[in-house]
């Protein structure tokens, strides 16, 4: 009973110092906010008018056509137009347009031909989605005879988006980032908890009375997972608003999924307390775990795309597999029992990383 | 029934790194008095205090606190000691009010009697009208009244202060330890470590630390009575010129200048030795009067911390 009483005192004191404490106050419902709509608005794959310059050598009827229905697709913006294809090349380096289109002369009988290509596009590769649109522009139909468009032009793979039929992109980020706001967040505030007492002076004080190691790990996570659900809640109802991004699963299931994480980065963050000496430390070493939480997760690149060695470490973090239970729950209608791999893994993580900061926490100074 | 000593030390040695802290100490704290620990910064006091808390683990040695082994179970200990360390460690984002109610949760104070034993600190330590105010901004000798509020709230049976008086004015300085006879009237054993000699004076019993060794113990009067020296007080129109001179002579262990006044310390063997620091004075021609007088506590620190003894 004294212990239930002691973790209840921590709890009261954490949440009165939060509660005067505007800045880490405001981090709680300004972080997810900003990071919502920079997210939601700024990444956006669908790429739109790339500046491009055209050598149209060819000058004739079909070639003009060509060149007019590419503007068409605005895809591309056309900015200028040069003479050879070293002039292209020119642009492309000094960075004035990212795609040179180059029309041949012979660009009317390579149409009939059909065994060579009749066009080529000198791109900027240095910019992965560049390519990405450049190789959507080679699908384009090239036909000018009417008459077989149709059996021409169909292409020989037909995709069906699943889930995101309306390819929307804040529809893949808005779960991803769920994860990635709840770990920036929660890893802070536990991070510098037992740092910042160690600097006050506040802890050679707590360590002095019978609190035990336990009773005062516990006592710092619980008034955070509230905050957790806080921040959840903020963000599913911003997506929801702002970017009609669904809960298709079960809202309880999101919840308990979310919890759980939430635990988890509460833990890591406590247990990166244990081991920083000064509050800068801890924010280093939060960085430290934030950085591959946000590539390595699956949130910014497919996960199967990574080499194995970064999927192992990706594995690892508790992010990875919350990103699979959002993405699984909100959109594909998922419930909890069909991702319990990923679930018992944050759960395991949880225990361990708890296990972890109490043994390496202990009432001495030396 | 509570015999023999609060805290008994045997050999209690700390080692950091090349640093021995403190070396092979002796204690033997008497129950329900003031026990002081006199000595300069770095002499090893704060290391003492938070061994016998069980903050720190002596490299060697051990010690009995309350009847509990240490190094041991300290959690044991814990709610029978009350603890206030030299730098302010309460929560300065909470009121005065909310932290004795934090301690008062943590240390389990009897939720029955908890507001009432809180009003009675609030009222004993003069806070009544700071309670609401966040402890950040309270004052120094506020700030100092409410750790020590906050330290004896539980009814310790042991109280450690570690230096508690280095960031205050005088009057809070004898406030504070009107409060500490209170307490220890009341029963309570009180370790406390200074620098201040004033302070080390109105202790029970003090020991004198130097550079992690305990050089003397006793009682103020005891200490004073057996500096092993003689003690002049020579007043001179040029004090300057005259501790030179006084310098000079082979036999003198220290001169220390208080105003125009100089106090000269000589090993008890030195026959006569007014007479031989006159002539010294004299043969520099120095206007000045010789007078035997004695040690104060300070006379017996300097004494002591010389320790001519140790070096052969």
């Amino acid at each position: 009973m004294k212990s239930v009483s002691r973790i209840l005192a921590i709890v009261k004191k954490e949440v009165r110092q939060l509660r005067r404490d505007r800045l880490t106050f405001g981090m709680v419902v300004g972080l997810p906010v900003i990071q919502m709509l920079l997210f939601g608005y700024a990444i956006n794959t669908d790429v739109r008018n790339l500046r491009t310059a055209v050598a149209d050598q060819a000058g004739t009827h079909l070639s003009r056509q060509f060149i007019a229905e590419l503007g068409q697709t605005q895809v591309v913006d056309i900015v200028a137009f040069v003479e050879t294809g070293a002039d292209l090349e020119d642009l492309l380096l000094r960075g004035e347009a990212s795609i040179g289109v180059l029309v041949p002369k012979d660009f009317d009988r390579r149409i009939i031909d059909r065994s060579r290509s009749a066009v080529q596009l000198l791109v900027d590769g240095t910019d992965p989605t560049i390519l990405g649109v450049a190789n959507q522009l080679v699908s384009m139909p090239l036909n000018f005879d009417t008459a077989r468009a149709d059996a021409s032009t169909r292409n020989p793979i037909a995709i069906r988006p699943y889930f995101n039929p309306e390819r929307r992109s804040p529809l893949n980020i808005i779960p991803g980032l769920l994860g990635v706001i709840l770990t920036m967040t929660m890893i802070l505030f536990t991070s510098v908890a037992l740092v910042r007492e160690r600097e006050r002076g506040n802890l050679e004080l707590l360590i002095n009375t019978p609190v035990s190691s336990g009773e005062l790990m516990i006592g710092k996570v619980m008034p955070y997972i509230v905050i957790g659900m806080l921040q959840l809640a903020l963000i599913l109802a911003v997506g929801r608003l702002l970017f009609a991004v669904p809960v298709r699963g079960n809202p309880f299931d999101l919840l308990l999924a979310a919890s759980t994480f939430v635990a988890a980065n509460l833990a890591l963050g406590l247990l990166i307390s244990t081991a920083a000496k000064t509050q800068f430390q801890a924010m280093q070493m939060m960085v430290f775990i934030l950085l591959p939480s946000i590539l390595l997760s699956g949130f910014m690149f497919p996960f199967d795309g990574m080499p194995k060695f970064a999927q192992y470490i990706g594995e690892i973090l508790p992010n990875t597999h919350f990103i699979r239970l959002t993405r699984g729950i909100m959109l594909r209608e998922a419930t909890l029992s069909d991702l319990t791999p990923d679930f018992f893994y944050l759960i395991g993580f949880t225990i361990a990383a708890m296990l972890l900061a109490t043994l390496r926490f202990t009432k001495r100074l030396d | 029934m509570p015999t023999g000593y609060a805290i008994e030390a045997r050999g209690l040695t700390k080692q950091f790194g090349d640093l021995r802290a403190v070396s092979s100490l002796d204690l033997n704290v008497p129950r329900g008095q003031i026990y002081g620990f006199l000595g300069p910064n770095g002499s090893g006091k704060s290391t003492t205090i938070r061994m016998l808390c069980g903050l720190l683990t002596p490299t060697e040695g051990t010690a009995t606190v309350l009847d509990t082994e240490v190094p041991g179970d300290s959690n044991a200990l814990k709610p029978k000691i009350g603890y206030m360390t030299q730098k302010f460690s309460l929560f300065g984002d909470m009121t005065v009010y909310e932290n004795l109610q934090f301690m008062a949760e943590i240390y389990s104070y009897p939720s029955a009697n908890r507001r009432e034993r809180i009003e009675q600190v609030l009222e004993r330590y003069d806070l009544v009208r700071q309670r609401r105010q966040l402890a950040a901004t309270l004052s120094g000798g506020q700030k100092q009244r409410l750790a020590l509020a906050c330290a004896v709230l539980h009814h310790p049976e042991l109280l450690l202060l570690d230096e508690p008086t280095s960031a205050v004015d005088p009057q809070s300085r004898r406030d504070f330890w009107s409060n500490l006879f209170r307490l220890a009237g009341d029963g309570t054993t009180i370790l406390v470590s200074t620098h201040y000699m004033d302070e080390a004076e109105r202790c029970h019993r003090l020991a004198i630390l130097d550079h992690g060794i305990k050089v003397a113990d006793g009682t103020p009067q005891e200490l004073q009575n057996a500096t092993g020296m003689h003690i002049l007080e020579v007043v001179a129109d040029d004090p300057y010129a005259a501790q030179s001179a006084i310098r000079e002579l082979p036999e003198v262990a220290s001169v220390t200048q208080l105003g125009v006044r100089l106090r000269v310390l000589l090993p008890e063997h030195v026959v006569q030795p007014a007479a031989l620091v006159n002539s010294a004075l004299q043969a520099y021609a120095i206007e000045s009067t010789v007078s035997v007088s004695h040690a104060t506590l300070e006379d017996v620190f300097v004494a002591v911390t010389l320790d001519p003894r140790s070096d052969p």
